[in-house]
């Protein structure tokens, strides 16, 4: 769907014009400049959505009742941001498209989310590692928001931010739990850490997209976030007896829509009820 | 205008005052801080809310109760608008609303705390709701809905919530 909009939007251009950083074409009209925001706020949604939906996964399944209790919590205000976010996004692209539609009716290739929070859930160690993971860069993303120029989006960030750095409380504390506990669990924490590392450098790369979202005082230089992120993660995870793993290995393409085989069956599931009943409501 | 509409606003504040948290039936909207302005406009009435947590499931609740809370008082045309900005905090509770929570058996949120990575676990203990006695520890830092924690009071063997200061 926006896709190709964007492309018959820009079909007398080469295809690389607009994608690059500046290089937007002479006389392009607004609308090239919404698409950017269309699709930056598809990215800064669609992390939460695909991560709220993970962590309900585990909804009736995890290790306690008071975990089970709060991975629903977290996953029910990733949720709430996102639907706040999709009906954003549905405003400014200006065609009619909703935060149900956007969440239920847009193929795998047309999410915009990292790979990171798609993957499968693994075990609690791998949630939990994978969500600290997230949340330190989560809490520094939206600090950046709150300020941004848009009014809806700053206050949807300072509102998410509070709850950001709630669940990094959380998820920190569980790193530190499982990293400095028995052996068993420092383990698979430390495996957990070293398969998702690889996974997190998606989060810290910066494209046209989030070059026009910078100069429309919308966005964040993300590449920016690496070093606060690291000075916090290391320090949680000396405490935790983690080793942090070394810098290599770095998959991308969840922010253009290449996805692992994994989104697609986690969007089967989760889109199953709204497409077997376009338009039901409770 | 104004002074037509002025005194009809405050009269839909105060029914307003009807509706309560669905979740934490002692406090109204208006108490809570999720209610945050009435508009008038003519005929149309705007009532304007904010999510205490931006996936709150009451939050449905409390708007469908506004809608219907005004129609019993003859106004039909209201809308519901949410706003984000200012975000919600617990530091807006009155005094009065913190002491019905007590009473009502939910520890009241303390001040927002600003030391973030302060582990949750380690903070000064809440005082039981029941007892009032600060041998508490924290269980979870996630309750039964969005806004509370649980603690267990080693005093009066009393699990209690406690409403999170954010």
């Amino acid at each position: 769907m926006s896709r190709g909009d964007k492309e018959s939007g820009r079909g007398a251009s080469p295809p690389d014009n607009g994608w690059v950083a500046g290089a937007r074409p002479a006389g392009a009209t607004s609308g090239v400049a919404e698409n950017f925001t269309f699709e930056h706020l598809l990215r800064l949604a669609d992390d939460r959505l695909v991560l709220g939906h993970r962590l309900s996964e585990w909804c009736g399944h995890a290790p306690i009742l008071e975990e089970d209790i709060a991975l629903a919590n977290i996953a029910l205000d990733f949720i709430g941001q996102a639907s706040a976010l999709l009906k954003l996004a549905g405003e400014v692209e200006g065609k009619g498209r909703t935060d149900d539609t956007l969440a239920y009716f847009r193929d795998a290739i047309e999410f915009r989310n990292a790979q990171l929070v798609e993957l499968p859930n693994g075990d609690f160690a791998s949630t939990i590692v994978r969500q600290f993971l997230f949340d330190a860069w989560d809490v520094l993303l939206l600090e950046r928001l709150t300020t941004a120029a848009n009014e809806s989006l700053a206050g949807i960030a300072a509102k998410a931010l509070k709850e950001a750095k709630y669940h990094l409380r959380h998820s920190a504390e569980w790193v530190r739990m499982l990293g400095d506990g028995t052996a068993e669990s420092h383990a698979r924490a430390q495996r957990a850490l070293d398969e998702l590392w690889p996974y997190t450098h998606e989060l810290f790369l910066t494209d046209a997209i989030d070059g026009e979202a910078v100069a429309a005082r919308m966005g964040v230089e993300t590449a920016t976030l690496r070093a606060p992120w690291l000075e916090t993660v290391e320090r949680v995870l000396r405490e935790a007896t983690l080793t942090r793993p070394k810098d290599g290995f770095a998959p991308r393409g969840g922010r253009t829509g290449r996805h692992t085989e994994h989104l697609g069956r986690m969007l089967a599931d989760m889109q199953s009820l709204a497409r077997a009943h376009p338009g039901a409501t409770w | 205008m104004v002074t037509v509409a002025e005194p009809r606003r405050e009269q839909i504040l105060a029914w307003l005052d009807e509706v309560k948290d669905p979740e934490v039936p002692v406090l109204s909207i208006r108490e809570l801080g999720v209610l945050r302005d009435v508009e008038v406009i003519g005929d149309d009435v705007v009532v304007v809310l904010t999510p205490t947590y931006s996936g709150c499931p009451a939050m449905h609740a409390m708007e469908q109760e506004v809608v219907q809370s005004l129609r019993r008082h003859g106004v039909d045309r209201v809308r519901v608008r949410t706003v984000y900005s200012p975000a919600w905090t617990t530091d807006w509770m009155s005094d009065e609303a913190r002491a019905k929570l007590e009473a009502y058996g939910i520890a009241p949120p303390g001040r927002v705390e600003q030391d973030d990575l302060v582990p949750l676990r380690r903070r000064s203990p809440i005082p039981c709701p029941y007892c009032k006695s600060v041998n508490t520890v924290m269980r979870s830092e996630f309750g039964s809905t969005a806004c509370k924690a649980i603690h267990f009071c080693n005093t009066c063997r009393q699990p209690f919530e406690q409403f999170k200061a954010i």
